[in-house]
């Protein structure tokens, strides 16, 4: 998926070396992350794939990391945009805790954070290609926001990114509830996975889920969805179509 | 203090490891006009004494809010001061915006001692001459720091700084283990009263002195003349047990009673050096 972004003068040659100089298209990019809110924390998921263009070229990339105490980052888009993005939080976090006075950086002021950086390299048409979905608990409050590469940020009960925003979301506007127990928690994202897996080209059936309360981030070990591809339409898919 | 050969330059030793031109900072601090500040579990308290250069002219500022959660008094040169406060309200502000949460006091208080600590140690720059009574509320609490020239700054649960400061200080060396539990009315009470010891005789009034307070769902906010007037009116009326009698509401303007807490006495009203507040 190409998208250039013209930038209108009288040196063609020259712009060819600007142009090196920023982010014009994405290359190894990872697919939907899928978040919500439940009881006790945030719930988030993502599949381990980072696509090349159309090959499924490296599928062991965590695009879930834990960011301090508090807080949970995930992101979809330019993997290596989120290694940097995941530099610049690690410089802010060992900033924190250096001053070593009880005070710590939450999901809020994090998410705060991304949004200035996404915004700032957006008005310099350089973009990190990444949206962002951050999530923490601190203190009790649970707080679930995201961040797009032109600076878009909010925050909701349950995000998604790319596909996710398509396929996920209108189930989780249908089933999720203030109250989910963890367990009804990942049922329901991997009910949203599983419809992405089946429908996001991009998708591979390795994912993880993370969990992030007020004692901390566990990331689950990678597992796969059990999916189902005996469907009689399946069979013989053209059978009935026109022309067939 | 005395003149000595190695009083010249802020980057200069004396041989016996002092610098003293830090020194004579501080100095300056002594000489303004007394600030107090208080604070309890839930809320910080900042008094002053209104000192006007004449009768024509109005009052200097000398306390400043630097965001609905944090608050300054000054004592010392009050141009310094109004450039440290500016300085604060610029760090507040900015981390407002990046990261869309108060700034915690403490870190600010690091970043303004580091700033006066720059100026101790350059040989084209001189010490900021003004003491800083910074007073906040973050999610670690509420907190009263005081930041000195020399770069130094130290926390405290009550103090008092500039001229007479030592009679406040004695009042609230009495009192400063009731000021953690105590309620937001009781704790402007006794920043008045502090402010009260440090008037050394002369009689109260509501326009003598300023009193900001800032706590749990209340942002800084300075109060007005009728509210303290209101909490003077408490005390004023009755004569207090640890003080002579004499204080009452008789006879102000008449020959000063001698102050009943015995400190520094000799000092009436010093010759202020203008810029100086």
């Amino acid at each position: 998926m190409t998208f250039t972004i013209p930038i209108e003068n009288g040196n063609g040659v020259k712009d060819a070396e600007a142009d090196s100089q920023r982010t014009l298209y994405p290359y190894v990019t990872g697919t939907s992350v899928v978040a919500i809110k439940y009881k006790d924390g945030i719930l988030m998921a993502s599949d381990m794939g980072g696509s090349y263009g159309s090959t499924l070229r490296y599928k062991n990339i965590e695009r879930m990391k834990a960011i301090g105490k508090h807080s949970l980052l995930g992101a979809s888009g330019e993997i290596s945009d989120f290694q940097e993005i995941l530099r610049y939080l690690d410089e802010l976090t060992l900033n924190d805790n250096m001053w070593d006075d009880g005070n710590s950086l939450g999901p809020k002021e994090v998410h705060n954070y991304l949004t200035r950086v996404m915004y700032n390299r957006r008005n310099k048409f350089n973009p990190l290609w990444n949206t962002l979905v951050l999530g923490g608990v601190k203190n009790g409050e649970k707080y679930l926001g995201m961040v797009s590469m032109i600076g878009v940020s909010f925050e909701d009960n349950h995000v998604a990114t790319g596909f996710g925003n398509h396929l996920a979301r209108p189930i989780l506007r249908d089933e999720w509830r203030e109250d989910l127990s963890f367990e009804e928690g990942v049922k329901l994202l991997e009910k949203c996975m599983r419809v992405l897996l089946y429908r996001d080209r991009s998708a591979i059936n390795k994912l993880q889920i993370a969990k992030m309360t007020e004692e901390g981030v566990t990331v689950s070990e990678p597992y796969s969805l059990k999916t189902f591809w005996e469907f009689k339409a399946f069979t013989n898919p053209t059978v009935g179509a026109e022309g067939s | 203090m005395f003149r000595n050969q190695y009083d010249t330059d802020v980057t200069t030793w004396s041989p016996t490891g002092r610098l003293f031109q830090v020194e004579y900072a501080m100095e300056a601090v002594k000489q303004g006009s007394a600030a107090i500040g208080l604070r309890s579990r839930s809320h910080v308290v900042l008094a002053c004494v209104n000192k006007a250069q004449s009768e024509l002219s109005s009052h200097q500022r000398k306390i400043f809010k630097v965001d609905d959660h944090i608050g300054v008094a000054i004592a010392g040169l009050t141009a310094d001061g109004r450039v440290l406060s500016r300085y604060m309200r610029s760090e507040s502000i900015n981390h407002s915006f990046t990261y869309e949460s108060p700034l915690s006091v403490g870190r600010l208080v690091v970043r303004l001692a580091d700033k006066a600590q720059v100026c101790t140690q350059r040989s084209w720059k001189r010490p900021y001459g003004v003491g800083l009574l910074v007073g906040g509320l973050d999610e670690s609490g509420a907190h009263l720091y005081y930041n000195c020239p020399s770069g130094n700054y130290f926390e405290y649960q009550a103090f008092a700084i500039g001229s007479r400061s030592q009679a406040a200080k004695t009042y609230l060396e009495r009192r400063y283990e009731s000021f953690q539990e105590s309620s937001r009315e009781d704790l402007i009470k006794d920043a008045i009263m502090a402010i009260r010891e440090t008037l050394q005789g002369e009689t109260l009034k509501s326009s003598l002195c300023t009193v900001s307070v800032l706590g749990l769902e209340e942002p800084f906010h300075f109060l007005d003349q009728e509210s303290i007037q209101k909490v003077i009116d408490t005390f004023e009326k009755v004569p207090e047990e640890e003080e002579d009698a004499g204080e009452g509401e008789a006879e102000p303007e008449a020959a000063p009673v001698a102050a009943g807490t015995g400190e520094q006495g000799g000092s009436g009203d010093q010759d202020v050096a203008p810029m100086e507040m």
